[in-house]
């Protein structure tokens, strides 16, 4: 080979190094957590096209020779992060990077969050890096009804590339946050009020043979028709109680987000049949959360209640939680391993209506993977590579 | 109960207690990290009059007859943590009439039955020091304080000197926090911050010159100024500056300004302290840092990262730990040592930085920080390692005195959260207690 040559050859594989590999990967685990069945011990992960093709133990799969292989200790889907605010909000935490909530009023579910979100910002990257691939995000729980949600997974140069559900659910906030100083609403008797009035009026545009064609109607009337879910955060047993109230009056479809006071209403909570994305384990108590503990998770889970956990929305530092941290404090708080890795895992997919898609390793679903050198949970153990739609998107070792 | 039954019962059990504090406890069978010294398999901590009265290997402390034995078999016994900066308490500091008030003191704000104090118990805090806020560059004088249980006033959680003096060090700060885009007295610059802070440790000088020439002629000392004598301490060297600094160059002015007057220094947060590491290092100053789930929240830690501990342990720093608290929980300082180790610090130094380090920071190694003879018996109850995410601090006792105990009710919902966790003093001193004779 002449040197032109070699240099040629280098410069293609540096660029093929650049550029996530998006060809057939062999997954090796010494545990792979599938969470569609008990954990395989020496198990491979094969992925192609995007898709997960094949999941099993070593000595059944067969690695076909052009497939790039990757090891790990530990293998998990990827990880969801059922609500948080990243990519509106950005880690500067300056008001040209805080996107996540418009001021001007309390009422707008026209709100989009594919219109805010910065698929390149750091804190995407930094999830990413402990294995989280996929993210709901949106509106920041400040205002009444501050905006829609979308579902992204994290990876992509655009929000086109990331985004997987543009439109996932429209959010709701009582309690405290929902108060604006000085103006209205500045009661929760007033905030119900106010949402009630919202949710008539869609009821009367649904029935109307012309609907009106403004945003904030048609996503209105897509919520009372039942097509898009509320996510209502409320923390305190009261506003709880409101959101399940609200839901049965409307028949509307709700998801419960914060619930911090969950743990005081586990049967109410169970008869409405809603989910709950609960606070991050070691969210601050205070305020309206001044009752939460760190032993919801582990009730809700033992009374049959679907729930999943979130990162949430942080005003300071962290400017965002990691749900693999967050998941993690379960732990010594009731849940055992795999419980916790269902949670932020399988539960969070159902939440979120995509368990055909994410938050198991099977075949046929979204090759999302995680993969670490011990127990995920442990402070000590690092994610040392991340795939996503079956590219390798990070070998950072967190 | 009538009134004299409760007294009688009261005076049996303050005799009870009397009798108990003089017998000396033994803990047997752990596995007893002391940080002074390798770990104990098998390891026995004697506890009498509230001091470490043996601690060793099970065949090799003796034991007299009158011993009450605890088994504790498969947990871990470790120190008291040490929590170099923290804002329990409730407490507020320097006001907005000047960015300079060292004549503050932290002690005059604190309510010693706030939630977060024992919320800090339950996370294995035994020693804190509390401090005003860094919207100052002096935002007063700092409390060194033990989380003794059931304090009805600060004066319960004081750590007193030799001289019978309660410790505690003075807040600094730089970078952004105690700038001011409206200017006024308070700095807007960094450049304008140093000038400040200069200023005031130069009319201290000149104080502490009119004293030193006064001599024994009280008619010719100045007029008694509480905030130049606070700085006089800090010239003398017999009061910590405890720094709140992030970025890398508000790092080095911190030093700078600790070896023009030649204080002693603890560097507080230390956010890229992993790009000027050997500087720190060089300087001998402390560096207490703290672990932030994701970098950013404002422009000046936009850098920081878990690699901090490793890359002080790897320069030659003293390398501790905070909380912050409310920034990060109480409860979690522990976590923080598993956070280091992932980043590459030694398991050794980590825990070091949990216990050893702070108590130096605090000028408090000589009583606690390691399991030793002669130190104060505090100490955590692990059920299992301390740096893993399955381990549950079951116990926290500070001085020979339980002030933690997950298996009691009321201590446990303070550990976990739950209803009414976040009420003042709601663990100890309910007002139901009253009727059930619990407290007078």
């Amino acid at each position: 080979m002449n040197s032109k040559y070699i240099k040629f050859l280098f410069i293609l594989i540096a660029l093929l190094a650049a550029v996530p590999c998006a060809a057939q990967i062999a997954v090796k685990g010494e545990t792979v957590y599938t969470m569609a069945g008990a954990p395989i011990t020496n198990g491979v992960v094969l992925i192609n096209n995007g898709k997960i093709e094949k999941v099993g133990p070593a000595s059944s799969v067969t690695i076909p020779a052009n497939y790039r292989t990757v090891s790990a200790k530990v293998v998990t889907p990827g990880l969801i992060d059922a609500h948080t605010v990243v990519g509106l909000n950005g880690y500067l935490n300056q008001p040209n990077d805080q996107m996540a909530l418009d001021a001007s009023g309390p009422i707008q579910p026209e709100l989009r969050a594919t219109d805010a979100y910065n698929a390149e910002e750091r804190l995407v990257q930094w999830l990413r890096e402990f294995g989280i691939t996929t993210i709901h995000t949106g509106a920041q729980p400040s205002a009444l009804m501050p905006g829609q949600t979308m579902v992204a997974k994290t990876w992509g140069k655009t929000v086109d590339d990331a985004t997987i559900v543009p439109t996932s659910m429209v959010s709701v906030v009582l309690g405290s946050a929902a108060n604006r100083s000085g103006g209205s609403p500045g009661t929760r008797a007033k905030q119900v009020a106010m949402l009630r009035a919202e949710l008539i009026k869609a009821q009367e545009n649904a029935a109307k043979k012309e609907a009106p064609k403004d945003l904030r109607s048609q996503i209105m009337m897509r919520v009372i028709k039942g097509e898009v879910k509320l996510l209502v955060t409320a923390n305190k047993d009261q506003d709880i109680m409101t959101a399940l109230r609200l839901a049965k009056e409307f028949n509307l479809k709700i998801v419960l987000d914060g619930a911090a006071d969950a743990h005081m209403l586990i049967d109410e909570i169970k008869a409405s049949g809603f989910p709950v994305i609960l606070h991050p384990t070691m969210a601050r108590p205070g305020g309206d959360a001044a009752n939460l503990s760190m032993e919801t998770a582990s009730k809700l889970k033992a009374a049959g209640i679907p729930v999943t956990i979130q990162s949430g929305y942080e005003g300071y530092v962290p400017k965002t939680r990691v749900v693999l941290f967050e998941a993690a404090m379960t732990l010594a708080n009731g849940l055992t391993k795999e419980q916790a890795l269902s949670l932020i895992t399988i539960d969070a997919a159902k939440i979120l209506g995509l368990d055909s898609r994410i938050g198991s390793i099977a075949a046929g679903k979204d090759a999302d993977i995680a993969m670490y050198d011990g127990d995920p949970f442990e402070y000590t153990t690092h994610c040392t590579g991340t795939i996503i739609d079956g590219k390798l998107v990070n070998e950072v070792v967190r | 109960m009538k009134k004299t039954t409760i007294l009688m019962v009261l005076v049996v059990f303050s005799a009870i207690i009397a009798a108990a504090q003089d017998r000396p406890t033994a803990f047997i069978n752990a596995r007893i990290i002391p940080i002074s010294g390798p770990a104990i398999e098998q390891g026995i901590i004697l506890v009498q009059n509230g001091k470490i009265s043996a601690v060793g290997d099970a065949r090799t402390v003796r034991l007299s007859s009158d011993v009450t034995i605890v088994d504790v078999a498969g947990k871990v016994i470790m120190p008291g943590l040490v929590d170099t900066h923290s804002h329990i308490g409730g407490a507020a500091g320097a006001d907005s009439s000047a960015p300079i008030q060292p004549d503050i003191r932290i002690l005059d704000s604190i309510n010693a039955r706030d939630s977060g104090i024992q919320r800090a118990q339950s996370g294995g805090v035994t020693t804190v020091n509390v401090m005003p806020g860094s919207g100052h560059l002096d935002s007063g004088q700092t409390l060194y304080l033990k989380l003794r249980d059931d304090a009805v006033k600060i004066d319960d959680l004081l750590i007193f000197d030799k001289d019978g003096k309660y410790a505690g060090g003075i807040k600094f700060a730089n970078g952004t926090n105690p700038i001011r885009a409206t200017g006024g007295a308070f700095p807007g610059t960094r450049a304008r911050s140093a000038a400040l802070v200069r200023d005031q440790l130069i009319k201290a000088q000149e104080y502490k010159d009119k004293i030193v020439k006064a001599g024994n002629d009280k008619a010719k000392l100045p007029a008694r100024d509480l905030a130049m004598e606070a700085l006089v301490e800090v010239l003398d060297r017999k009061r910590v500056v405890h720094f709140h600094t992030h970025r890398h160059d508000d790092i080095l002015t911190a030093i700078r300004l600790s070896k023009e007057f030649n204080f002693r220094l603890v560097l507080q947060h230390v956010s890229e302290a992993w790009k000027v590491a050997d500087e720190i290092a060089k300087s001998g100053a402390p560096a207490s840092i703290i672990f932030i789930d994701s970098p950013g929240g404002k422009l000046e830690t936009m850098d920081i990262d878990f690699r901090n501990g490793a890359a002080l342990e790897k320069a030659g720093a003293l390398v501790g730990f905070h909380t912050d608290d409310s920034i990060t929980d109480s409860r979690w300082l522990l976590r923080s040592g598993g956070l280091a180790m992932r980043a590459g610090m030694s398991r050794e130094k980590a825990l070091y930085a949990l216990t050893m380090a702070g108590a130096k920071m605090l000028d408090l190694d000589s009583r606690i920080g390691s399991l030793e003879t002669g130190k104060d018996a505090d100490f955590l109850i692990l059920s299992g390692d301390p740096l893993s995410v399955y381990t549950r601090i079951e116990q926290t006792w500070v001085e020979g005195k339980k002030v933690f105990d997950f298996a009691d009710p009321k201590d446990r919902v303070i550990a976990t959260g739950g209803k009414g966790a976040g009420n003042d003093g709601a663990a100890h001193t309910d007002i139901h207690d009253l009727d059930e004779g619990g407290h007078e």
